[in-house]
């Protein structure tokens, strides 16, 4: 039996003509938080969109909980926040939140629980677009994390946060990690990876490793993720430097 | 079902926030009628024709671009893909617009027709409530292409644009400027498709009838034809994946 959250194979996607993805493989287990860590315009995004169903896949497949990612069985059981808010500005916190619950069957309790979790009761009337970009997203966090999916995707959360807010989310993802939820995070900023159980590293569109941080470092005989990354992609450029000396 | 009701609740929740938008929607076309009765003030047989076209023309266009506005904010901010993610149905979302619109287009209408036939005398042989009830098949014609149009824009700019390129063709041949039957024969071709046509038509009927007629009930059935074909229609561009 198959225990993968999530498990891509041979995954391709073209998009307009351009490859966006090219041959990644990967599995994740569950109770993992895992790093997709790569330069802006690697392909993270598009590569967790093909997650949710969002985006179709050109070759291979990704299945998510021992499906099809996108069936509709996978509705509550797994969490997507895109890297833009993607909430109503002209409603409130509580507004917002509760027409996604609305949508997916569940109770207001469930709108309370989750407006507690991402801290925000003192806003849950505020108008979003009165609020701040950090706030904005953590709206945008609580109706993801409706229902208690197993599975969460988030695309940069962190992004554009100041270090106290980006601490206390990642506090919050490890709870979260505590009550068995499996969550797959994306960023561009290379610290972050040290956070993180597992690393996809990604660059171009292609998969340069798949591994812990422990690992990934010891392979490269480097210090931080930086390096690792540099060190991962420098090889073929020390080789083409090499060859025209 | 219950999504479809958690949207048009929602929708109704965006659009009461917004006082400027409610006021546009409701008394602009109740003062353009008033303006229009005093302009033909000497000549109120004119009124009496132009006016019942009028209580048409403003709930068909203003809820064509109301409607088209909102979609297509849903479809630029993510919410749409969002609630694709979440598996939502997309009959019930294009149904909870439409709803939605469609109780904004009763107020509307309703005003309108009361300042039309209470305070302006409007004179039509049909019953208001008749009046008013085929008004808001066409209102609702004008969310359902709304709805449509939205598919095919990028901005918002493009979507007010949509208005002109949508309406202005149906205006010119729906029979108001020209009789239909000295028209051209493509352009009557033309003319025989386009909805406004049908709702100018099932106007005229209302004028000049006071029970419904033959042709009235064929326009309603063309015209309800056409809300189902654009509802449907909408609802499959819809994508849930991108390419």
């Amino acid at each position: 039996m198959n225990t993968d959250v999530a498990a891509a194979h041979h995954v391709s996607i073209t998009r307009e003509g351009s490859k966006i993805l090219r041959h990644v493989s990967f599995a994740i287990e569950p109770g993992k938080i895992v790093g997709l860590i790569g330069p802006s315009g690697s392909g993270k995004t598009t590569l967790m969109r093909a997650l949710v169903g969002l985006q179709k896949v050109s070759e291979g497949t990704v299945d998510v909980l021992g499906m099809p990612a996108g069936s509709s069985a996978l509705r509550d059981r797994v969490g997507y926040m895109a890297q833009s808010p993607s909430v109503y500005e002209d409603l409130s916190v509580a507004q917002n939140i509760r027409y996604f619950a609305r949508v997916l069957g569940y109770p207001k309790t469930e709108v309370d629980r989750v407006i507690s979790v991402v801290d925000l009761q003192a806003q849950r009337r505020q108008l979003v677009s009165t609020l701040s970009g950090g706030q904005r997203a953590r709206v945008s966090l609580a109706i993801a994390l409706l229902g208690r999916p197993a599975l969460l995707v988030l695309d940069e959360p962190t992004v554009g946060l100041d270090p106290v807010l980006r601490e206390r989310l990642w506090e919050l993802f490890r709870t979260l990690r505590e009550d068995g939820v499996t969550l797959i995070i994306s960023s561009h900023v290379m610290e972050e990876a040290s956070r993180c159980d597992q690393l996809l590293l990604i660059r171009d569109g292609r998969l340069l490793a798949n591994d812990t941080v422990a690992n990934i470092l010891s392979s490269t005989s480097t210090s931080s993720v930086e390096e690792a990354f540099l060190k991962l992609v420098l090889p073929h450029k020390k080789a083409k430097e090499g060859y025209l000396q | 079902m219950r999504a479809t009701f958690a949207t048009t609740w929602r929708i109704l929740q965006q659009l009461f926030r917004d006082h400027r938008t409610l006021a546009l929607l409701w008394l602009v076309p109740t003062l353009l009628l008033v303006l229009l009765r005093y302009m033909y003030d000497n000549q109120l047989s004119v009124f009496d024709s132009v006016g019942p076209l009028l209580l048409v023309i403003f709930p068909f266009v203003t809820m064509f671009l109301v409607t088209s506005i909102t979609t297509l904010r849903e479809r630029t901010r993510g919410t749409l893909e969002r609630l694709m993610t979440l598996s939502m149905s997309k009959p019930s979302l294009i149904l909870g617009y439409a709803l939605a619109f469609a109780l904004l287009a009763i107020i509307q209408i309703g005003l309108i027709s009361f300042v039309a036939f209470g305070l302006l005398d409007l004179n039509m042989q049909g019953s208001p409530v008749l009046v008013a009830s085929v008004a808001l098949l066409i209102a609702v014609l004008g969310v359902a292409l709304g709805l449509l149009a939205s598919a095919f824009a990028r901005s918002e700019f493009q979507a007010v644009q949509f208005m002109p390129a949508f309406i202005f063709p149906q205006f010119l041949l729906c029979g108001l400027l020209v009789p239909r039957d000295t028209m051209a024969e493509w352009l009557r071709w033309a003319s025989d498709i386009f909805p406004l046509t049908y709702a100018v038509e099932a106007l005229r009927q209302l004028s000049a009838h006071a029970d419904i007629t033959d042709t009235l009930r064929n326009d309603l059935v063309v015209l309800s034809c056409w809300v189902l074909g654009a509802l449907l229609l909408a609802s499959l561009t819809l994508r849930r994946k991108t390419k």
